[in-house]
């Protein structure tokens, strides 16, 4: 088990046409406690593969320093770093049989027959795979052969972390659910620090308790999933966590106050409006938007005027689409409410409203 | 492993195949069969043999005797060209501008006609002109391929490794660069040696395309004829008359086209029977 | 700093360039020189080989019939094993597995055995001395080649691709050129590269089968053995020069040999 210490980590793979070293990370600082389970999150191209071959071992950095628990590996081969990888099309050895596969590790590192077999059979049974044990691994399916993959992680004790790959990539949709939650319930078993690198949010979100959102290069934010959905530090992050995600609209400063095309909004921010720079914008998820109940509310002040352009009725909820001056709003309106059809005004919730200055979160 | 699921209609995609394939092969083949059955004191005059020519042939200790040679001639070639061709292949860098530099160069032998493989390396060979023959002299080495049969073999064995063995290089690799990186770097995770790395990914990786690698050589060099054919004539004597060389012998040489047919077919289901046996051995394992 | 695993290749390299240097090194002698003296280089050097080949039209069209032909042949046997390579790698289907095994049977006979019944062949069909005869006459034991080489490298890429381009609403015939064809690409430059190889060298069908309109270079070739012998220094002027065509074909596609289907980088 080993807790992670990623300092100034950069790495560039070549130079762009100036010249410029070409970074896929730009500077990545970060620790990971040991035993935890953290989700890499991003859209493709965002570094967070570099990332994972990096504390794996498999890249060394252009810069920067990785540390397990105090020992500086930059420099280390994967072999001595106790580290297991699952990669995103599964990789067994074809000519062994499953047994073999998962002893692989231990027998290469010179561990007696006493101590492997038993320790096989007690990672195969974690796994479901006792009963293939003596078939040929390559007779298995997609997901078969990824718990070997994992099993052959597993069966290392002094293993320090787990690095998933995309791993249910290739799995079969009805199968992927069940290999998440063995995922979870390994995590739970043993307490092994594990990383997991999705481009999928429901993946994420799931799976990890802490989830670290990349984008371009830099990590935006690591939290929990409530918190990244509450309160994201990002424009990026509201956008990519939730469905739909959160709507970024532009502001401006009116003397001190936030305004949205001459509405004065309120935000959650406590800052001083005054001294404000640099690109405003607020941001407010679809789920605290709300219809202004003219019955009740009619004075509602920092309600916005807007035009309904579609409703998605999905069953549970509505998503209702708005315009206002040209900008588009999404909300989610609740099964039994009715949409105002006269001159409908909405009304943001302040608690949520999050105000952002060059796309990060002013506090 | 591919999960191939039935379908009927795959056939139309290989009907084409199908039909210029056999145009050029059932029409010839009956051609042979017909010669093997029959005699003839030309002027196209045939007469039924039935299988006459077959006994002949299979009890006749020239028969044998080219058999035994076509066989040493060939385990030869296979034990050293395939081994080499798989270590040079693994050799080889994988990327950057030696790759592109290495294949053009080792491609060529191949390229170069059959006729003109024979003449140069006649050349090559002989003792007083040829940088071979000269340098092995010069050496003190008593070499002279037309007089003396080990000689003889060597050189043909040497000129056929120099012709053929990137084939074998050009498959082999061809295969070795199509394995994912993600098992290199799973066999580092857990540890392996480079001999398993070899014996447990590359190879098993490569089975497919060293089974062709393989077929490949022994059907062409079982019935391999231009090549030896002019370095040596078959020569001296007869000690590198192969199975093809003296076929032609038999053939053109004599006429003979009742015993050239039925030598024919003979070598054919010689070849056809350990083909098949090897397909089946290494493709035994796929579903 | 060169490793010691470089060092195979490179003794290797060395070993195929000697008699090729040997040969060039003939080809700017003359047979008398080539014949009679042992020298590492021409002690009289002449063009006058190479002048023949340029100048005489049954030298260099011997080149352009040999090219026609040839990458006819390469066009006909890729064109039409990528579809049925597919079918064996990916398909179950009646006689399939003797089918395939047929294929290759017809590459275990010796060409000797063909020439005669190939001469009657194609003359009856008024094909004879034509290219498309030999293009066609390659096929009998290129396309068994090529449709299992092809099949080789198809049956290394997961049925799950396809599946997925299926899913994601590719029709057959763009999921095949679109994505199918890049990722065997190094199995297509083999292919390729042998079909051309073993047709550009393949003699006796060629010769058999053409007479002047459409006569390869390696039967003009033979043409050298005269009564005297063989006129050494032409012949090997005409064999260096056959190299450069199949050079260049494996020029180009070498980064489709050296590429690699990279799992995971799609």
């Amino acid at each position: 088990m080993a807790r992670i210490n990623l300092q100034q980590l950069k790495h560039s793979y070549g130079s762009t046409s100036g010249g410029e070293p070409d970074y896929a990370l730009k500077e990545i600082n970060a620790v990971w406690e040991d035993g935890g389970s953290y989700a890499l999150l991003g859209p493709s191209g965002c570094g967070k593969t570099t990332l994972l071959n990096i504390v794996s071992g498999l890249l060394v950095p252009s810069e920067g320093k990785v540390i397990f628990d105090d020992v500086d590996v930059t420099n280390m081969p994967t072999s001595e770093r106790n580290i297991a990888q699952v990669f995103q099309f599964p990789v067994v050895y074809d000519t062994m049989t499953v047994f073999d596969n998962l002893a692989f590790p231990l027998r290469n590192r010179g561990f007696a027959e006493s101590e492997v077999i038993p320790r096989v059979n007690e990672i195969a049974k974690m796994l479901e795979l006792e009963d293939s044990l003596k078939k040929r691994a390559a007779r298995l399916t997609a997901d078969g052969k990824q718990k070997i993959s994992l099993g052959r992680g597993l069966v290392r004790k002094d293993v320090s972390a787990i690095m998933f790959d995309e791993p249910l990539t290739v799995i079969d949709p009805h199968l992927k659910w069940k290999l998440r939650s063995k995922l979870k319930e390994l995590h739970q078993r043993l307490g092994i620090t594990m990383i997991y690198v999705t481009h999928d949010q429901t993946e994420a979100l799931t799976f990890a308790e802490q989830v670290v959102v990349m984008h371009d290069g830099l990590v935006v934010q690591t939290g929990t999933p409530v918190e990244l959905f509450e309160y994201p530090k990002h424009t990026f992050v509201g956008n990519f966590i939730g469905s739909p995600g959160m709507n970024i609209l532009p502001a401006e400063n009116i003397n001190g106050e936030i305004g949205f095309e001459g509405c004065l909004i309120k935000t959650s921010s406590k800052a001083d409006l005054q001294t404000l720079q640099g690109k405003l914008e607020i941001g407010i998820r679809p789920e605290f938007i709300s219809f202004v109940d003219e019955c009740s509310d009619s004075n509602n002040s920092s309600a916005i005027p807007v035009e309904i352009i579609r409703v998605n009725d999905l069953g549970k909820f509505k998503i209702v689409e708005v315009k206002h001056e040209q900008h588009l709003i999404k909300l989610i309106s609740p099964e039994q409410y009715s949409i105002p059809s006269l001159s409908p005004r909405i009304i943001f919730d302040p608690d949520k409203t999050r105000l952002y200055a060059d796309s990060w979160v002013v506090d | 492993m591919i999960n191939k699921t039935t379908n009927q209609k795959a056939w139309f995609f290989v009907i084409p195949v199908i039909i210029l394939v056999a145009f050029n092969a059932l029409i010839p083949l009956m051609t042979v069969v017909n010669y093997s059955v029959q005699d003839t004191f030309g002027n196209n005059l045939f007469f039924w043999e039935g299988v006459k020519w077959f006994e002949d042939v299979l009890n006749s200790p020239r028969f044998h005797d080219s058999f035994l040679r076509q066989m040493a001639f060939t385990g030869t070639i296979l034990l050293i060209e395939i081994p080499l061709g798989i270590a040079v292949a693994l050799a080889m860098p994988r990327k950057g501008p030696w790759v592109s530099v290495c294949l053009i160069l080792m491609a060529l032998p191949l390229l170069i006609p059959w006729n003109v493989v024979g003449a140069m390396w006649n050349i090559f060979a002989l003792p007083d002109i040829g940088l071979l023959g000269y340098s092995l002299n010069a050496l003190g080495i008593d070499y002279n391929f037309t007089q003396g049969p080990i000689a003889a073999w060597i050189t043909t064995v040497l000129m056929d490794v120099w012709h053929w063995t990137s084939l074998v290089v050009l498959l082999a690799y061809a295969g070795l660069v199509s394995i994912p990186d993600a098992y290199y770097q799973a066999a580092k995770i857990d540890g392996a040696s480079n001999w398993a790395v070899f014996w447990r990914i590359q190879l098993p990786k490569m089975k497919r395309v060293l089974t062709i690698a393989i077929l490949l050589r022994f059907m062409d060099s079982f019935n391999i004829y231009t090549e030896p054919f002019v370095l040596t004539g078959g020569g001296p004597g007869n000690t590198t008359t192969f199975l093809s060389i003296d076929l032609v012998k038999i053939a053109l040489g004599q006429f003979d086209l009742g015993h050239a047919g039925a030598m024919s077919l003979i070598y054919f289901f010689i070849v056809l029977l350990v083909s098949w046996v090897f397909y089946t051995l290494m493709m035994r394992n796929e579903t | 700093m060169i490793k010691y695993k470089s060092l195979l290749p490179i003794i290797y390299i060395i070993f195929l360039m000697l008699p090729i240097y040997w040969l060039i090194n003939m080809s700017f002698k003359t047979t008398n020189e080539i014949l009679g003296v042992f020298s590492l280089w021409p002690l009289e050097f002449t063009l006058e080989n190479y002048r023949t080949i340029f100048t005489d039209p049954t030298w260099y069209n011997g080149y352009f019939n040999s090219i026609i032909y040839v990458v006819m042949n390469t066009v006909i046997s890729v064109t039409v094993a990528l579809p049925a390579a597919y079918a064996f790698s990916r398909y179950n289907f009646l006689g399939d597995k003797h089918l395939f095994f047929w294929l290759l049977t017809n590459r275990m006979a010796p060409a000797a055995v063909f020439a005669l019944p190939f001469f009657q062949l194609y003359s009856s069909v008024g094909l004879f001395d034509t290219h498309i005869a030999v293009a066609l006459a390659h096929c009998l034991f290129n396309i068994p080649l090529a449709v299992w080489i092809l099949e080789g490298f198809m049956s290394g890429v997961p049925k799950e691709l396809d599946e997925t381009a299926f899913l994601d609403g590719y029709s057959f015939s763009r999921f095949f050129g679109k994505i199918f064809i890049p990722t065997i690409a190094s199995g297509i430059g083999v292919t390729m590269f042998f079909t051309f190889m073993y047709s550009w060298v393949e003699l006796l069908l060629a010769k058999t089968l053409t007479s002047v309109a459409a006569k390869p270079i390696a039967a003009t070739m033979t043409r050298t053995a005269s009564a005297s012998g063989y006129e050494l220094g032409l012949l090997a002027a005409a064999g260096a020069l056959t190299i450069i065509p199949g050079a260049l074909v494996i020029y180009f596609v070498r980064n489709h040999i050296a590429k690699g289907f990279a799992l995971g980088r799609v």
